[in-house]
């Protein structure tokens, strides 16, 4: 109604948060009509991507972390009646997300340049809906309207969808998969969508006008007596723990990893399921404080539950892309207990462990991509000795699995250092508790890098199925079965490498030097952390 | 605790300690195949240089006041979130100062020993990368000014020890080892990490000085925990008890990597996290009782299995568990004891990487065989290699005069000086150490220098006579200085408490008491004589009749059971390594019918059983999906073109 108003994005102009939601899903359109010339899809979408990136690199530099709580704001009305707005803005939290989103779709587009799709699908259709996914991607982690929010978060199943279900694995496999990650994560809407109208009508029997916008939820609702915010809570609570995933609703992540395009895949654990933990961090804390912390006993056993369980199932796994996806519930399990311990440590850990664990585990999902190209499968026991046929892809599939592990000197390490740090100051027992985690981590981690990178050589990359030296007189004993091992797969090629190294740069960048993100990211969980009313113990810099 | 001073003058450049070895290992591990022709030379260069560096900040520091020893110098700021504000920041001191010569020094020996012992191996330039990723993380470990930058640097040399001991990457024996030792130390690092946490959530911060100044105003309890806790990590890092088994499995690695990681330096980590943390030892009782007690335990099973396996490396690896234990007892003992475990520590360095190079001369002329029943009578092939290793043997058998004597005479005194029972189980535990250690390396030294040529009558693995033949220069020249150390190092240090004075800024003076029931002249005798009666019983049991080349099958049950480490594999396989398979099989099972299978079973109560309703629900949610998508495109679309258009 109000025109005006409606647009007044952002201050200081042009609204690049706007630009960054809308570019992309216009790359998607565009890309979508070049069904007839794979190249020149991709090359299109690859250039949507980069310049997105740099969209969100603009954003990052016009966010002042010692500002506003939500900046680069903007507002139109939606049906105004139900006070439902188009609204977006980010904290710090947010805006680590777009940063990250904007930088790993051009990686996952140049993983997945030379994808081998299902019958009768299409490079374009393929790249498209990536481009479509990241643009609802994006809105969904920008938006400051709780029922924008809501829909977002189920328009973003859709394209989702549609990567697993049409350019996965095997027919009814895939089908299976696309349908149950589909129906875990709508169920888990709904409820949402439940608990948003509860909010709404409260905030309506309060001040009486009914609104989604997130500040005035965030300020009348969390007076709410303790029994309403548990409901409402719960609400949200079970969409974010099916996202997370959080042990026992997790199942459908890893037939959903599984079944999906190795990119899709790292958009699914990388980008997909923080939303997740975003949603803990920016809705159930703020708007329900007292129901967080009365709850947060319940979130902190599922948690540790999935950091250990994850950990002890992820070794258990011979699917490499099932591995990812176990090793991601155990992240998820640390993510949580860094979120629902309260301290500013664990949380700033939670918040830069969403970063770091997109960085890491999905550079290790890609590595895997790379090594099943070559290998024709994703089963670990069809492999054995590779570090000395591709010595580079080798290093780089141990270096993911090293941040994986969270070694100290990778970006993991500082993340989940402040995570068990920050977290033993008020939750001594669950700290401990998924400190072990770091135990089974090299288990499994070691477990996986030995089993296809040492030993004698194996697999069906070879021709072989069976070990090509420390045969004796067979058939496979070629005098040089290294150097045949070698003529028939290739290291690490330039594309590869071409994707790979920001990944690498980043790993130890953000080892030794987190200083920049730490500072972008504290005084939005500072100002998180005051309203479920924790005092943020001061800096005593110097000491 | 002396004031902490801000560094200054050479002081300031100290960070190029860490960061030339770091530059080599980049270099040589991004530079790949290019730098194969000179990048042992470079690896090689960076220790040297770091070595010299070392070297003049040492000089340097001797010529300031005592009370001005202990430097910090900022680097950046690493970590920082509110309250907590790690550094990256050195601390210059008496302690780090003297590991930073041993590192550096034994580790520029070692690396130059490489060049010759790596030379056919076509990846030598990425050994060489390792071995400087190794330095450098373990110069970090021992310079670093807080819990966390050590910890850093104690992840880092686990890293470089994993990438080593599993070297040969075609033996699975060498990967099972690695992963062992991995393993074993991160269980160490758990507890190490919840010490750190401790030491933040009562300190906010993890700093040493501030720390070390703050320590007293924690509740004793709260002390001793922590001080168990780094004893956990000080375990796994050192292969003390019950950590130990992951060490002699770790000769898997090339010989120099055990002389130089496995030996000198790495391992010995847990001692100086002991002796670094000795404010906080210092207040718990308790907990330096636990360390003598982990010393004298591991100390004992080192010197048992050291005499039943044949394996030269192998001995000579429980020899360094069982050495490492006499450091860890001397750490126990407090303010009577830490200078004693560093003495220890620097003069086993020598001697003990002596002897490890001396074995690796000894492979190297053996094609690479370990089994010292195959050996014998090398001593006329190998001269230089038989009497450099023999002044190691002297030294770490306590021969008088040589650095042995000196340093373990010396924890074997202190042992026995404590009051009461401490004094006769500790000091009678570290004698009778010394009378084993005495025995199996004579055994050692018999079966590989001495007796009948055992190698004439068999064939290497491949089928070819041995040779055996002395090492180049490149490899005995650094034998030959270690060596020299060996003999001298022992006396330098101790004669007028050299050492224990220049480390008194660090670790407060060197006590001494007489409270034990022996006096140190009888201690001394008593010493030397189960040490001469080592020698003799192993003399006369593989001295003077010949050794089986076959191992003999039929053998006592002591000896049975020293050659199955004591039995601690068997005893991790069925307490944990079994269990944990079975539960993980049980999980899996579990995730897979248990959790996913009721919810399945929930979706077929739902939409009934038959595979065509199942066609029906695909194609609902597909087309629902789809309709969903394209509804949402197009109110965008058609809701943004009214707001922008107007």
């Amino acid at each position: 109604m109000n025109i005006s108003t409606a647009v007044s994005i952002s201050g200081s102009g042009f609204p690049w948060l706007l630009a960054v939601i809308l570019w992309p899903l216009l790359g998607g359109v565009i890309v979508a009509f070049f069904k007839n010339d794979a190249r020149l899809a991709k090359l299109t979408a690859i250039v949507f991507s980069l310049v997105e990136f740099a969209l969100t690199l603009v954003v990052l530099f016009s966010y002042h972390a010692s500002g506003a709580r939500i900046q680069l704001a903007g507002s139109a009305d939606w049906i105004a009646s139900f006070g439902v707005h188009f609204s977006f803005g980010v904290d710090g939290i947010a805006l680590i997300m777009l940063v990250m989103l904007g930088g790993l779709t051009p990686i996952v587009l140049g993983a997945s340049w030379q994808e081998k799709l299902p019958e009768g699908r299409s490079m374009a259709g393929f790249f498209s809906l990536i481009l479509v996914m990241e643009a609802l991607v994006m809105a969904v982690f920008a938006a400051t309207d709780v029922f924008l929010f809501y829909v977002l978060f189920e328009i973003m199943l859709i394209p989702m969808y549609f990567l697993i279900g049409g350019y996965g694995g095997p027919g009814l496999r895939r089908q299976y998969a696309a349908v149950k990650f589909f129906l875990y994560s709508f169920l888990g809407g709904l409820l949402m969508l439940a608990s948003a109208i509860g909010c709404w009508a409260y905030v309506e029997s309060v001040t009486g006008t009914g609104t989604f916008d997130w500040a005035t939820l965030t300020r009348v609702v969390s007076h709410a007596p303790l029994g309403t915010q548990i409901w409402l809570f719960m609400g949200f609570f079970f969409a974010f723990a099916i996202k997370a995933p959080l042990v026992p609703f997790h199942t459908w992540l890893p037939d959903a990893v599984q079944e999906s395009p190795v990119g899709v895949g790292v958009f699914l654990v990388g980008v997909l399921d923080k939303v997740g933990i975003y949603g803990f961090l920016r809705y159930c804390l703020p708007m329900f404080p007292d129901a967080s912390k009365t709850l947060a006993p319940l979130v902190l056993v599922l948690s540790v539950i999935g950091v250990l369980y994850g950990s002890l199932l992820a070794a258990g796994q011979s699917d490499m892309k099932r591995f990812v996806a176990y090793v991601s519930i155990a992240h998820f399990g640390f993510m949580g207990v860094g979120v629902f311990a309260f301290t500013s440590q664990s949380e700033v850990g939670a918040v830069t462990y969403m970063l770091n664990h997109s960085i890491s585990t999905g550079m290790l999902l890609l590595v895997v991509g790379m090594i099943a190209v070559r290998g024709r499968s994703f089963k670990a026991e069809d492999y054995g000795g590779m570090a000395k046929v591709t010595p580079l892809l080798a290093g780089c599939f141990f270096l993911a699995g090293l941040t994986t592990l969270s070694l100290p000197g990778t970006n993991s390490f500082i993340s989940e250092f402040l995570v068990l740090l920050g977290s033993y100051e008020t939750q001594p027992v669950y700290a401990i508790l998924a400190t072990i985690g770091m135990v089974l981590a090299a288990l499994y981690v070691l477990w996986l890098v030995q089993r296809i990178m040492t030993g004698p050589l194996r697999g069906k990359a070879f021709g072989a199925d069976e070990p090509l030296v420390g045969v004796t007189g067979g058939p496979g004993a070629a005098t040089d079965p290294l150097g045949r091992a070698k003529s028939m797969i290739s290291d690490l090629n330039g594309r590869e490498k071409l994707v790979l190294a920001p990944m690498v740069i980043l790993i130890l960048l953000l080892g030794f030097y987190p200083k920049p993100l730490l500072d972008v990211v504290n005084p939005s969980v500072g100002a998180t952390l005051t309203s479920v009313g924790v005092s943020v113990d001061a800096n005593q810099g110097g000491n | 605790m002396e004031a902490v001073h801000p560094a200054s003058g050479v002081a300031t450049v100290s960070w190029l300690l860490l960061a030339l070895p770091a530059f080599g290992a980049l270099v040589l591990l991004i530079g790949g195949r290019r730098t194969d022709k000179w990048g042992h030379l470079l690896g090689c260069l960076t220790i040297i240089a770091a070595f010299v560096i070392g070297l003049i900040t040492f000089i340097n520091s001797t010529g300031l006041a005592v009370a001005d020893r202990v430097q910090e110098l900022h680097l950046f700021s690493w970590i920082p979130v509110n309250a907590l504000q790690v550094d990256f920041g050195l601390r210059l001191d008496p302690l780090s100062l003297t590991f930073v010569l041993l590192i550096t020094g034994v580790g520029g020996l070692i690396h130059v020993y490489s060049i010759g012992y790596m030379s056919a191996d076509r990846d030598r330039r990425r050994f060489f990368a390792y071995l400087n990723l190794f330095v450098a993380s373990m110069l970090l470990l021992v310079l670093g000014d807080s819990f966390v930058t050590l910890y850093l640097g104690w992840e880092g040399v686990g890293l470089a020890s994993y990438l080593l001991i599993g070297w040969y990457i075609d033996r699975p024996a060498a990967a099972t080892a690695a992963k062992k030792a991995f393993l074993m130390n991160r269980v160490g690092d758990v507890g190490l990490a919840i010490a750190i946490f401790i030491l933040f959530a009562n300190l906010h911060t993890t700093q040493y000085s501030v720390v070390f100044a703050n320590i007293g105003k924690l509740s004793p309890g709260t002390i001793t925990a922590i001080a168990l806790l780094l004893l956990l990590g000080a375990c796994g890092k050192s292969g003390q008890f019950p950590l130990q088994s992951w060490l002699p499995d770790a000769m898997e690695g090339p010989t120099p990597v055990s002389a130089l990681i496995h030996a000198a330096t790495m391992v010995t980590a847990g001692v100086y996290l002991v002796c670094r943390s000795n404010p906080i030892y210092d207040l718990t009782v308790a907990g330096r009782l636990t360390v003598v007690f982990v010393g004298a335990i591991t100390l004992l099973i080192g010197c048992i299995v050291g005499c039943a396996y044949d394996d030269i490396k192998k001995v000579l690896a429980y020899s360094t568990v069982s050495q490492i234990g006499y450091m860890m007892l001397a750490a126990g003992l407090g303010p009577f004891g830490y200078a004693l475990a560093i003495t220890h520590l620097l003069t086993h360095g020598f001697f003990k990487a002596g002897l490890f190079l001396g074995a690796g001369s000894v492979m190297h002329g053996m094609n690479d065989e370990v089994n010292m029943r195959k050996f014998g009578g090398l001593f006329k092939r190998m001269p230089i290699t038989a009497v450099t290793f023999g002044l190691g043997y002297l030294a770490i058998i306590g021969f008088p005069g040589l650095s042995g004597y000196f340093s373990k005479d010396a924890i074997i005194d202190a042992a026995f000086q404590q009051p009461g029972w401490q004094g006769w189980v500790f000091g009678i535990a570290a004698v009778v150490g010394a009378g084993l250690t005495a025995f199996y390396m004579t055994r050692l030294v018999i079966m590989t220098f001495f007796g009948k040529e055992r190698w004439r009558d068999l064939k290497t693995d491949d089928g070819h006579d041995f040779h055996p033949h002395e090492a180049s220069p490149v490899m005995w020249i650094p034998m030959t200085i270690l060596a020299i150390g060996s003999i001298g190092a022992g006396a330098y240090f101790s004669l007028g408490h050299r050492l224990a004075d220049w480390l008194t800024p660090s670790l407060g003076t060197l006590q001494e008491r007489s409270a034990g029931p022996l006096s140190s002249t009888e201690i001394t005798i008593l010493t030397l004589v189960l040490a001469a009666i080592g020698v003799v019983v192993a003399i006369l049991t593989v001295g003077r009749s010949a050794v089986p080349v076959e191992r003999p099958a039929r053998v006592s049950w002591p000896v049975r059971a020293a050659r199955a480490n004591l039995y601690g594999d068997a005893l991790n396989e069925t307490l944990i390594a079994r269990p944990g398979l079975w539960l993980d099989r049980a999980l899996v099972f579990g995730d897979k019918f248990g959790i996913d299978g009721a919810v399945n079973g929930i979706g077929i109560l739902f939409r009934g059983s038959s595979g065509r309703l199942r066609k029906l629900q695909t194609g609902f949610v597909r087309s629902y999906a789809l309709s969903m998508l394209g509804g949402a495109i197009v109110l965008i679309g058609a809701l943004l073109l009214v707001r922008f258009s107007g």
